[in-house]
């Protein structure tokens, strides 16, 4: 019987009322007092030397309340990387200091380098239209191999070839890998572009800065995924505001998907805007300037080699990568196609030898950062496309292939060559539920169908794994992050018995109120209805790392679980006072605190009311209140893996790909709440579609980009894609975290864009069309019409 | 958007005195022009509507031939024209999505002349007359290029005449983000030939492919223009596909036409 409330019940969000009845308050919907309003002014070039910003004519139009320039923010700090990746040869990586607003030179098209603030929007866009910037046009460099190779073109000009970092992992095993390659009896290569994507949250960057002239505190309401993060950087790195006066607030928050992670400069100027007017600064992003100044995703041009013998047990695999950064390093955008990619190139496989390279180059184009998987979609995408070329060159089932290349049930705690340990999995059940659930076996049947209305079917399909719920501080220490990556949370009983828990964790969409209310409820026995979550709130919440790798369950739910037991272990203590018995014979059950084995018992509200009206408390031991704060810094990633199938419906004679049907098999641990996990299943798996069929974010040679509209940029509709069978069925709950949960935010990201393409190059070779081995990424009609004619 | 100042008129008389402000422009159902100037592209002084106008608004039947107001809904064509001309009405209910189909107008459609519109190729391939405030205009006259008609400067659309044919179809074939033709056919088969319109390909805009014509007239099959292609020269070529893919799309499109042709 499916539960009604508490761990594992579908319990319906209870965020959605208010954002389908339009009461979600975001920070768009937040107008402060005398509130004025910010305009940036934006590079229309990739690159460009700034002469001369004159802003006399702008200041004298009506309304207009300050003008300032990448001048006016030279002395402060720039927003850093939050990873330091070394080169292979020990070289530290280049790191570019990104201002506030760009001072000297603009580096791509939407880079920030004045701002307007006057009285109304209108005033400060037509004030904004005043400004007249002097800025000589350098050229741009777009394409990665042309920035490697030139020297001439420089996006900094203290940085020869533009590269960031040229990193291999484990540089070590390089020479045995080599060595495999040369003797394997077969090697399959693949050259393939990772698309670039940009993020597109639903609702777009917004922020208010709000100074207090009377306090000397700052309040910046924001569209942050990770409010502590934004405070720390600020403070710490950009503006030098102690953290003590500085209150970041991240409300309602539209989608995030990644964008929203980092600290970007516009949250700077509105504060520096709001000290200097006296008066709150706020800002809007227009969908336009979210396309060109939002951190994008993904853009890696990868080679990758698999070595294999005859009947293709897989030896040895290696990857070269170029990895778009843009133009400055954003936060995350160092950690994304190293330790989120190349430690994820052994897939769920038993490959022995794996060798990584990757280097970041530094383009004119906006910075790029992590996207919904970020790094993992990368490794997965070029791990399944060529595993499906190489049993497509030896003529080898990539059913069975993969079955036998999967790591084996009893194989955990397994070590990869590329220094994760996977904590536990069951690989072959996912991919024996996926057949079935996707019934394989009736696939000729439909293949038959499809060519009768003249359409050419095909059967994709790709097994996927993650590191997620991004933490071990100690873990990612080693690795490059230069903060820990732990969650906190306070859970507050107060005095009348009902709970507000104090998240790290950032709720932009996910469910996070409804499942960790759901949490608490189960572990306390009192309603969900009396449970309030908090978060989002640098003023009320304690120090947390915020939403994204998947982490929010894993580490967040992890500290509340903590918190919760340190009530019940101080619940404990108060009722064998009130009960006089001694502590170790109370038993916590159903909200009901009792001594073993008799009927005496007090009620959850009963400790909680004693607790903070102590007349019958024991003051000498104890103190009164109930209020416990944890922090969890877990021993490891957690593992979720699963397996994807996709099956396409190609128009040859147009290129056209129709998404036939879709099927999940995902370990993702226990399950809290199913119906949000598939919702989050169904949200990754339209996300990964999009970048395969649809999505593609273009610049041309000179570094406009040529998709900054819905005009040209292709989302994913609800009738591009099909009903999806999701199943997370077949779980091996996570060893190490007090719930046994895995991250599932970003799996149908992950998994999703190989099993598509692997479908359309079935189908095209089930047609007779052969010779085509790969396209990229996005199969447009034109894309898959071309390759068919080539 | 800029400032500026607004005018309904209620008749086609006052509304071309209107148009004849300094910088007044002529406002339909704002779903081009309103983007332009919410982005500040397009700032006129003076917005003339044209949906107050009565008579500039309908479907109806008119000695054999069906006639559309300047400034009646996609939506309404939808609907409306269905019984009499159900190619026609599949073209408007496929333009946009509801709220485009709720306001945008054929009028401003045509005014318009967007090379990927689809509306185009309806009145090209019908051997249609746009009438106008002060004359009709010829189909194959009116279409000049690109964002270009012969309309002059505040003339005013106030209707379309299209001889119904005997059987029609539009075939759309979306780009994929904006959703508009990233190439689009209209065939129409009429008692005197076919002709075939063809729109989102061509840099010139929407044109007649008169060598399916011949043929489709002789033959109205399929087969009868199998061996047939399209030059790619003169394609549009962008992010959404090359000249070869269009003129491609533009043959096999007219095929499908020419089978569900009803
Ligand atoms: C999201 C979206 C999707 C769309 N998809 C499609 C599609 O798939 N296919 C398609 O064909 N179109 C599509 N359109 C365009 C839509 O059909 C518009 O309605 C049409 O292009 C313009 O008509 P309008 O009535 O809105 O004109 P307006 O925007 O009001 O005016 C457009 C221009 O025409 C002038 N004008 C307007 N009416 C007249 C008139 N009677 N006489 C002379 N000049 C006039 C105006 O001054 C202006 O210059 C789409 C639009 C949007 C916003």
């Amino acid at each position: 019987m499916p539960k009604d409330g508490g761990i594992g019940a579908s319990t319906v969000r209870r965020e959605d009322i208010r954002f389908l009845t339009g009461k979600g308050r975001y920070t768009a919907d937040i107008n402060l007092r005398g509130q004025a309003y910010a305009c940036f002014l934006r590079s229309e070039v990739a690159h460009g030397r700034i002469n001369r910003i004159d802003t006399a004519e702008a200041r004298a139009m009506p309304g207009v309340l300050a003008v300032m320039t990448g001048a006016d923010f030279a002395a402060m700090g720039g927003n850093p990387a939050g990873w330091h990746i070394p080169s292979r040869n020990g070289e530290a990586m280049k790191e570019p200091k990104r201002p506030v607003l760009a001072h000297g030179k603009v580096r791509h098209v939407g880079d920030a380098y004045a701002v307007v603030v006057a009285e109304t929007l209108e005033q400060a866009r037509d004030a904004a239209g005043a400004v007249v910037a002097d800025i000589t046009e350098l050229p741009a460099v777009v394409d990665m191999a042309q920035a490697v190779a030139n020297p001439d073109l420089r996006v900094h000009d203290e940085i020869a070839n533009n590269v960031c970092f040229d990193w291999g992992w484990i540089e070590d095993n390089r020479a045995a890998v080599d060595a495999a390659f040369k003797a394997a009896p077969h090697v399959t290569t693949l050259e393939l572009v990772n698309n670039r994507l940009v993020p597109n949250a639903m609702e777009p960057r917004a922020s208010i800065g709000d100074y207090d002239p009377g306090t000397g505190d700052y309040k910046l309401y924001t569209t942050s995924q990770n409010p502590h993060l934004s405070r720390l950087l600020i403070a710490a790195f950009v503006m030098g505001i102690p953290e003590n006066k500085l209150t970041v607030i991240a409300p309602d928050v539209g989608g995030g998907f990644g964008s929203k992670i980092y600290h970007y400069g516009e949250e700077a100027a509105v504060l520096a805007a709001s000290k200097a007017l006296n008066r709150p600064v706020k800002w809007v992003a227009d969908r336009s300037e979210s396309f060109l100044s939002d951190a994008h995703g993904r853009d890696h041009v990868t080679r990758i080699e698999l070595a294999t013998d005859l009947e293709g047990n897989f030896l040895a695999l290696r990857t070269e990568t170029l990895a778009n950064v843009g133009a400055y390093l954003s936060n995350f955008s160092t950690a994304t196609p190293t330790f989120l990619h190349g430690t994820l190139m052994a897939g769920p496989y038993r490959t022995p030898l794996v060798y990584v390279n990757v280097k970041a180059v530094f383009t004119n184009t906006a910075p790029v950062d992590a996207y919904r998987g970020a790094g993992r979609p990368e490794a997965t995408f070029s791990i399944e496309r060529v595993v499906d070329k190489m049993c497509r060159e030896l003529k080898l089932d990539p059913v069975a292939v993969r079955r036998k290349n999967l790591i084996q049930p009893d194989q955990y705690p397994y070590t990869t060559p590329v220094g994760l340990v996977y904590d536990t999995g069951n690989y072959p059940a996912t991919l024996d539920k996926l057949i079935q659930i996707a019934d394989f076996s009736g696939f000729e049947a439909r293949r038959a169908e499809s060519a009768r209305r003249g359409k050419l079917r095909g059967l994709g399909l790709s097994t996927w794994i993650e590191a997620c719920g991004i933490a071990p501080s100690n873990l990612v220490g080693v690795l490059g992050a230069r903060v820990g990556l732990y969650d906190a949370a306070t859970v507050r009983v107060n005095a009348t018995g009902n709970i507000s828990v104090m998240t790290g964790a950032h709720s932009h969409g996910q469910g996070h109120e409804t499942v960790f209310a759901q949490i608490v409820s189960d572990k306390l026995g009192i309603p969900a209805s009396s449970i309030e979550i908090v978060h989002g709130d640098t003023s009320k919440i304690p120090f947390g790392m915020g939403s994204y790798g998947s982490r929010s369950l894993a580490v967040g739910g992890s500290a509340m679980v903590k918190a919760v037991d340190k009530i019940i272990a101080k619940g404990k203590k108060i009722a064998a006072h009130m009960l006089e018995a001694a502590e170790d014979d109370i038993v916590f059950e159903d909200g009901k605190f009792s001594v073993t084995g008799t009927d005496k018992a007090k009620t959850f509200g009963e400790i909680a009311f004693s607790a903070y009206v102590p007349h019958n408390y024991p003051l000498e031991s104890l103190e009164p209140g109930l209020e416990e704060t944890a922090f969890y810094d877990p021993a490891n990633f957690t593992y979720p893996a699963g397996a994807y199938a996709c099956e396409v419906e190609v128009d040859a004679e147009t290129g056209r790909v129709e998404i036939a049907s879709f099927a999940c098999a995902d370990d993702f641990g226990n399950v809290m709440n199913p119906m949000i996990v598939n919702g989050q299943v169904h949200g990754g798996v339209a996300q990964g579609i999009g970048q395969a069929l649809l999505e593609a974010a273009a610049y041309d040679d000179n570094g406009q980009l040529l998709t900054g509209s819905y005009m040209d940029y292709a989302m994913p509709r609800a009738d591009d894609l099909p009903m999806f069978t999701v199943d997370h069925s077949c779980n091996t709950p996570c060893t190490h975290n007090p719930l046994g949960v895995k991250g599932c935010g970003e799996a149908g990201a992950i998994g999703s864009p190989p099993a598509v393409v692997n479908a359309v190059i079935d189908a095209l070779h089930r047609g007779g069309h052969t010779r085509v081995t790969h396209i990229d990424m996005p199969l447009t009609p034109s894309r898959v019409w071309s390759a068919i004619q080539n | 958007m800029h400032n500026f100042d607004f005018v309904k008129p209620s008749s086609v008389a006052d509304a071309v005195r209107a148009l004849s402000a300094q910088g007044a422009q002529a406002l339909s159902g704002g779903q081009t022009l309103l983007p332009t100037m919410k982005q500040r592209l397009a700032a006129p002084a003076v917005l003339v509507s044209l949906t107050g106008i009565a008579d500039t608004k309908g479907v109806r039947l008119d000695k054999g031939a069906l006639s559309v107001g300047g400034a009646t809904a996609h939506a309404v064509v939808a609907k409306e024209a269905r019984k009499h001309y159900p190619a026609l009405a599949d073209l408007a209910g496929g333009i946009g999505d509801p709220a485009v189909r709720s306001r945008g107008t054929i009028g401003g459609s045509l005014a318009n002349n967007d090379p990927s519109a689809c509306y185009p190729a309806a009145v090209l391939a019908s051997g249609a007359t746009i009438l106008t405030d002060r004359r009709s205009i010829a189909a194959d006259d009116f279409f000049q290029g690109m964002f270009t008609t012969a309309l002059h400067d505040g003339e005013i659309i106030t209707g379309v005449v299209f001889p119904i044919p005997e059987k029609a179809a539009y075939v759309k074939f979306n780009q994929p983000a904006s959703r508009f033709a990233l190439t689009g056919v209209f065939v129409a088969k009429y008692g005197s030939g076919v002709r075939v319109a063809v729109t989102g390909a061509s840099a010139n805009g929407v044109f007649r492919w008169t060598e399916a014509e011949r043929a489709l007239s002789a033959s109205f099959t399929p087969a009868a223009i199998a061996g047939l292609s399209l030059p790619s020269d003169g394609m549009i070529a962008d992010l959404h596909g090359s000249a070869a893919y269009r003129a491609n799309l533009a043959r096999v499109l007219t095929g499908r036409g020419v089978a569900s042709a009803h």
